[in-house]
């Protein structure tokens, strides 16, 4: 082995290390534990795929993969049209922007836990200010936390609160058009749809297939907000996720094995969607210069 | 720079990368590890209590360190307990004394977690006959003790005597019968403005900690105690149809508006403390709650009242408590349970029940505890604990899930998506199998279920 070699190696080494014991060990663990009955407290027992039979049987299993697959059809979509269409405001040309930009960008640095006991309060079915607000307006004002059919849209609600990190890069894609673009466009007579549509959008294309594969992991593995705000996933399990439900299994019902195989079916699961995400968008995403 | 020098540094570089990672990894250790100090050998307790609860354990620590050099306990705050103690004896260093919850130890003495611990109390000459006997019983499993109680807890209907009053209830006449605690509820019960509910006498719903339990104060039973789950039992099928009578009479929809008003239950906006619902199933615990947020309250505590036909079920009450356990290679058991020992005398008990305001799980109370106990009922919730009634939640390692399911199962009916029998038999069917899977699982690894 070169000495240089040598020395880059060992340069790299924490990062091996790191790397090794903390990802790539506790990754291949999990795989063997999923098919294992596995409590963590007694050395586990090869029980093969019975881990997986059984999950394909519990209805438990079905309820909090149905009940994320719609929160993540409802807070992916709402999200990343709201964070483009911020981003889209917050890219005009108008004084103060830069204070403007930091207002809009502020609340997704606050911390979950607290966001989640403060959203507690803004959803209040009799003194929430949304409710308030909504009877002003004569709108009807449900019980956001204990209904069953407005629970799920209530965190979809909620997780527009931080849209602000896909809006910063979003904001940063959108200063990448070229602005000869637009004036060739306007040249040729676009007005400003036009110009959103045939210019902004396809420049955009790779940061929002980024931010969306990103989104699609995110809301895939919501936990801290609906685990807060919503204990046991009430009302009657219409906010159990998928991630609430692996908890529970490892940590409360002490089945680490079981949680193990949740892990992979979710990982597998993610895995397909990327890919599907990247094979549909292949015509539509231009990268520059590609 | 001549070429040498370079070669020279580079081969210096190697073994001083290496004596820095091992000085590092010694001194991170150094700091880790708090060396054995000379003297009294050092127990490690963790305890889950905060405020006033957490001094009057701190008392009963400080008064066993001043009492011996032998033993000195340092005592922790701990939050989520349960789990980082599961994780502590996972990774092989756990604290030599936890405290967990009553309904933690199947569980984790199922897992191996936890230490038995029958010769300790035989050498120290602790027994059942010194405790009431529901308090004994929670850390009893498969015939073996694995913990033993710090303060325990009854429960009672609490009720709001000028809210009885203002309804025409004569409030030193708290209802006896199910059939009077619909009737009083009836009588509280009044609507505001656009048919809102502004005052509820009962809500089956509220608190909402016993939702599992509603079927034990009909006189049902979740298991059998041995193979067979029993959670669609005709009476707990007769209890969840209770339940949704209230679900029907009052208006699903609207008693769910009117509990989303409620505040959180430590505050003065609970429903209670805040006079909107009159009458409620609480524990011992309560009285330091009306005296925190609601001083004022005109309050009092009877017995649960029983259905109006089972009169043997009079005095049904929810019984818990929390625990202290020795967690499996724990360094010093023998010193932790020194210390064990001391928080179950009548000296150790009194002083942390006293500083709780809960009762003493010891059949011998001292005169002093019950002539300068704050709470005016605390002998009511004593007496509970005698009942034949007392329920405690059942003693499976899978309770943990199970109680998830039943409450789950409360919800569906009290929200009237399911009618009580659908609801309870899916329980069944759902956690008959997975009992089933666990002991056979036992009997694999050789345990006697």
């Amino acid at each position: 082995m070169k000495p240089q070699t040598r020395t880059a190696l060992l340069f790299a080494s924490p990062w091996f290390i790191g790397f090794s014991l903390f990802l790539a060990y506790p990754v291949v663990a999990s795989l063997y534990y999923s098919m294992c009955d596995y409590s963590v407290l007694r050395p586990p027992v090869w029980v093969g795929m019975h881990n997986f039979r059984n999950l394909m049987k519990d209805e438990v299993f079905w309820i909090s993969l149905k009940n994320t697959a719609i929160y993540a059809g409802m807070a992916l979509p709402l999200g990343m049209a709201t964070a483009i269409a911020l981003a889209l405001l917050l890219n005009t040309k108008v004084r103060g922007m830069t204070i403007y930009r930091t207002i809009f960008f502020l609340p997704s640095l606050v911390p979950t836990i607290p966001l989640a006991v403060l959203w507690l309060w803004v959803f209040n079915g009799e003194h929430g200010i949304l409710n308030e607000v909504l009877r002003r307006v004569g709108l009807p004002a449900p019980n956001w936390l204990s209904d069953t059919a407005w629970s799920k849209p209530a965190l979809a609600l909620m997780a527009l609160w931080g849209a602000g990190n896909a809006m910063v890069i979003y904001l940063a894609g959108l200063q990448d058009v070229p602005t000869e673009m637009y004036e060739a466009a306007e040249l040729d007579g676009a007005g400003w749809w036009a110009r959103t549509r045939n210019v902004t959008l396809p420049f955009l294309s790779p940061v929002i297939l980024f931010n969306g594969i990103m989104g699609i992991i995110g809301t895939l593995q919501v936990f801290a907000e609906p685990y807060v705000m919503f204990p046991g996933g009430s009302p009657a399990r219409s906010t159990y996720f998928y991630t609430m439900y692996l908890f529970d299994n490892a940590f409360i019902y002490h089945k680490m094995g079981y949680a193990c195989a949740m892990g992979w079916i979710m990982f597998l699961i993610i895995l397909v969607l990327t890919l599907v995400a990247l094979r549909v968008s292949e015509k539509h995403v231009h990268y520059q210069g590609g | 720079m001549g070429h040498n020098h370079g070669a020279m540094a580079r081969s210096l570089l190697t073994p001083l990368a290496v004596v820095v990672l091992v000085l590092a990894a010694w001194y991170s250790e150094m700091v880790v590890r708090v060396p054995e100090p000379p003297g009294p050998v050092v127990v490690t307790y963790w305890e889950k209590w905060t405020s006033f609860e957490g001094d009057a354990m701190r008392a009963v620590v400080d008064a066993f360190n001043r009492k011996q050099n032998k033993v000195f306990v340092k005592l922790l705050t701990i939050s989520g307990i349960e789990n980082k103690t599961l994780m502590a004896v996972a990774g092989g260093n756990p604290p030599d004394v936890a405290g967990l919850y009553g309904p933690n130890v199947a569980q984790y003495a199922d897992d191996r977690a936890i230490l038995p611990l029958d010769d300790f109390c035989a050498e120290y000459g602790i027994s059942a006959a010194q405790y009431i006997p529901c308090y004994w019983d929670i850390g009893v499993y498969r015939g073996r003790v694995y913990s033993l109680p710090t303060t325990p807890a009854s429960t009672a209907l609490h009720y709001n005597r000028t809210m009885l009053r203002e309804a025409g209830l004569d409030p030193d006449r708290p209802p006896r019968t199910i059939d009077e605690l619909d009737a009083y509820a009836d009588k509280i019960f009044q609507r505001g403005d656009r048919g809102r509910i502004v005052r509820a006498g009962f809500m089956p719903a509220e608190p909402g900690w016993w939702n599992w339990g509603w079927g034990c104060i009909f006189g049902g039973k979740l298991w059998d105690g041995k193979t067979k789950i029993t959670a669609n039992a005709p009476e707990n099928v007769r209890a969840f149809e209770w339940i949704q009578s209230y679900s029907r009479k009052y208006g699903a929809t609207d008693l769910q508006t009117f509990r989303s008003g409620f505040g959180n239950f430590s505050s003065p906006q609970n429903a209670f403390l805040s006079s909107q619902v009159a009458m409620e199933l609480q524990g011992v615990w309560m009285h330091n709650f009306i005296s925190m947020y609601a001083p004022g309250l005109d309050w009092g505590a009877s017995p649960f009242p029983h259905p109006s036909d089972r009169p043997d079920l009079a005095n049904s009450t929810f019984v818990d408590e929390d625990v202290l356990v020795i967690p499996r290679g724990a360094r010093h058991p023998k010193e932790a349970f020194a210390f064990i020992a001391f928080v179950q005398s009548q000296e150790g008990m009194e002083l942390l029940c006293m500083g709780q305001r809960k009762h003493s799980p010891l059949v011998k109370v001292s005169d002093r505890f019950w002539k300068t106990h704050p709470n005016p009922y605390v002998r009511l919730f004593a007496d509970l604990a005698y009942s034949p009634n007392a329920i405690a939640p059942p003693k499976l390692p899978l309770w943990p899930e199970y109680g998830a399911e039943l409450n789950n199962a409360f919800d569906q009916i009290a929200l009237l998506k399911k009618s009580p029998k659908e609801a309870l038999d899916a329980v069944q069917e759902r956690m008959q199998p997975k009992l089933d899977d666990y002991i056979r699982v036992a009997r694999l690894r050789g345990d006697e279920p």
